[in-house]
């Protein structure tokens, strides 16, 4: 496989759009849990109408478009490899939790890749929607008019008092999830995020690092997330998720220009180290690299690199994952295998720029 | 310092935790901590369902006990998820379970939901019927408070007018249930 080929598998086609204020909205997401009301939840482990919710999805929805969502194809977790699930994890098409189900878990994934309805996860249905920066208004638009037309051929789970009913208390109500994905490297740099995300955590929104466990946020790409999803509308929540956001770009659209300031000469020598490095190190861990990664998107941003496409943040990010790096080797690495491989496969990728 | 729970032995887990900025500790026994679910921790630190499972109330009244207590025994008669599994695993079996264990909820989703108990979202097409028709209703009544308040009285003459139609199409509807 050349590795043109490869990056067009492992970036999902809506990716390559540009979304407003995509130098520090990467992405858009809206989830929506929705169940049945004549099967119990995945929870119960009741087999048989589990069965029933699959055998439901695939007559109905295999291979069926929806307005610009073209050939829903349906992915069955008990046909899948395990490297194959591990990539679908990594593209986050599917969560690991779903991967687990071997029997009746599966996924109905729009053919840009850009919806995706997973199916006997936590929950019977959940739909999963992005969107290239920061467009979570329109996201949240189209996920609910993807939601009537899943609607349309079944019976919800749908309560007057909790509203739309999940298996866990966390989700009951709207069952919404909208959250963000941000490149934040100014604001880290400048240890800002330490104040600023106990002080989102008091408003009811979530902020954690994408990549990396624990409060490191690899690649300074975190999530900012509703954590409520019972006694506001899904309006209210977007809103007040995106006020969140818009006050998180503008402090770091300031932290930036305050660091081109303070020390222009400094932030441009961090960055075209990462850059160095990035192209000729021979062994790089995935810490190192996510840092790099980082430092050039962020020298992208600033205008520092410029014969570097933007994309090469959230494109090596997922490229570099254990389960990409050894789907594109074709066969199993070890963690020494893997850094090695991975600092030859950001060589060859950031040689694909130099035309 | 006494467990909270029994009140009968000396504090051993001590366990803090802050909800929407809401800082709570709790401090209990070896033996309640067990009990309560404390103590079960998996590889992968806290999972969400003993988040969950921490975050129900343990101190009430009498009077709350006398009811919890009958919930505790409740079993939900579609899946079989008794009161006790859904406090362990913090996940309910299926739609009916949110009836079963009614009585238990309000307080587990005030404590996730920062103090709400009611959905206020999007309706199904399919169930919503009056409800949609209701929703409007409170909707427009708002709008016309704000209008009747700004003085603004040309603009809130026609959502008078709407309100009015709406709530008798509401009786009616009501009316024709009852036959």
């Amino acid at each position: 496989m050349s590795l043109q080929d490869f990056i067009n598998e492992a970036i999902s086609p809506w990716m390559n759009t540009e979304g407003s204020d995509s130098d520090i909205v990467l992405s858009s997401r809206i989830r929506l849990a929705r169940n049945f009301d004549y099967a119990a939840f995945p929870t119960s482990g009741e087999q048989e109408s589990l069965i029933k919710v699959l055998e439901h999805m695939e007559k109905e929805y295999s291979n069926q478009s929806y307005n610009q969502f073209k050939q829903f194809h349906l992915v069955k977790m008990a046909e899948l490899e395990p490297v194959q699930k591990r990539v679908l994890v990594e593209k986050h098409l599917i969560s690991p939790h779903l991967a687990e189900n071997n029997h009746t878990g599966a996924a109905l994934i729009s053919e840009n890749e850009q919806a995706s309805i997973m199916i006997n996860e936590e929950d019977h249905l959940r739909l999963q929607l992005y969107y290239p920066g920061f467009e979570l208004t329109k996201a949240l638009e189209t996920a609910s008019q993807i939601d009537d037309w899943l609607e349309e051929r079944t019976q919800y789970a749908f309560d007057e008092q909790r509203g739309y009913l999940t298996s866990c208390p966390t989700n009951v109500g709207t069952g919404l999830r909208a959250s963000v994905m941000m490149h934040l490297p100014a604001l880290t740099m400048t240890n800002k995020m330490n104040q600023i995300v106990p002080e989102i955590n008091k408003l009811g929104l979530v902020v954690r690092g994408i990549y990396g466990e624990g409060s490191e946020a690899l690649g300074q790409l975190f999530q900012v997330s509703n954590q409520i999803t019972l006694g506001k509308s899904e309006e209210e929540i977007v809103e007040d998720l995106k006020s969140v956001v818009q006050q998180l770009i503008e402090s770091e659209r300031r932290a930036r220009e305050w660091l081109l300031q303070q020390s222009g000469i400094q932030l441009e020598d961090r960055i075209f180290r990462s850059y160095g490095v990035l192209a000729h190190s021979r062994i790089i861990e995935s810490k190192e690299a996510s840092k790099c990664l980082s430092d050039v998107r962020l020298g992208i941003d600033l205008g520092y690199i410029k014969n570097v496409s933007k994309n090469i943040l959230n494109e090596l990010m997922v490229l570099t994952q254990p389960g990409f790096l050894q789907h594109y080797a074709q066969k199993a690495l070890n963690p020494k295998e893997r850094d090695a491989f991975r600092a030859h496969l950001i060589r060859e990728r950031l040689q694909l720029e130099q035309y | 310092m006494m467990c909270q729970k029994c009140q009968e032995h000396e504090a051993a887990v001590h366990y803090k935790q802050v909800v929407n900025g809401e800082k709570q500790e709790t401090h209990l026994c070896e033996g309640c901590a067990q009990e309560e679910g404390y103590m079960n921790f998996s590889d992968n630190g806290l999972s969400i369902h003993q988040f969950l499972t921490s975050m129900f109330p343990f101190d009430q009244s009498i009077s709350q006990k006398q009811q919890v207590r009958r919930t505790e025994d409740a079993v939900c008669n579609k899946c079989g998820l008794s009161y006790q599994a859904f406090r362990r695993k913090g996940k309910f079996g299926c739609s009916n379970c949110y009836e079963t264990f009614h009585p238990y909820l309000d307080p587990i989703l005030k404590r996730v939901h920062s103090g709400n108990t009611t959905h206020v979202g999007k309706i199904p097409k399919k169930i919503g019927g009056n409800l949609h028709k209701q929703r409007e209703l409170d909707q427009l009544r708002k709008q016309l408070e704000q209008l009747v308040q700004n003085e603004n009285f040309e603009e809130a003459a026609p959502v008078r007018d709407q309100i009015n139609k709406l709530k008798q199409e509401l009786e009616e509807e009501r009316e024709g249930g009852d036959q």
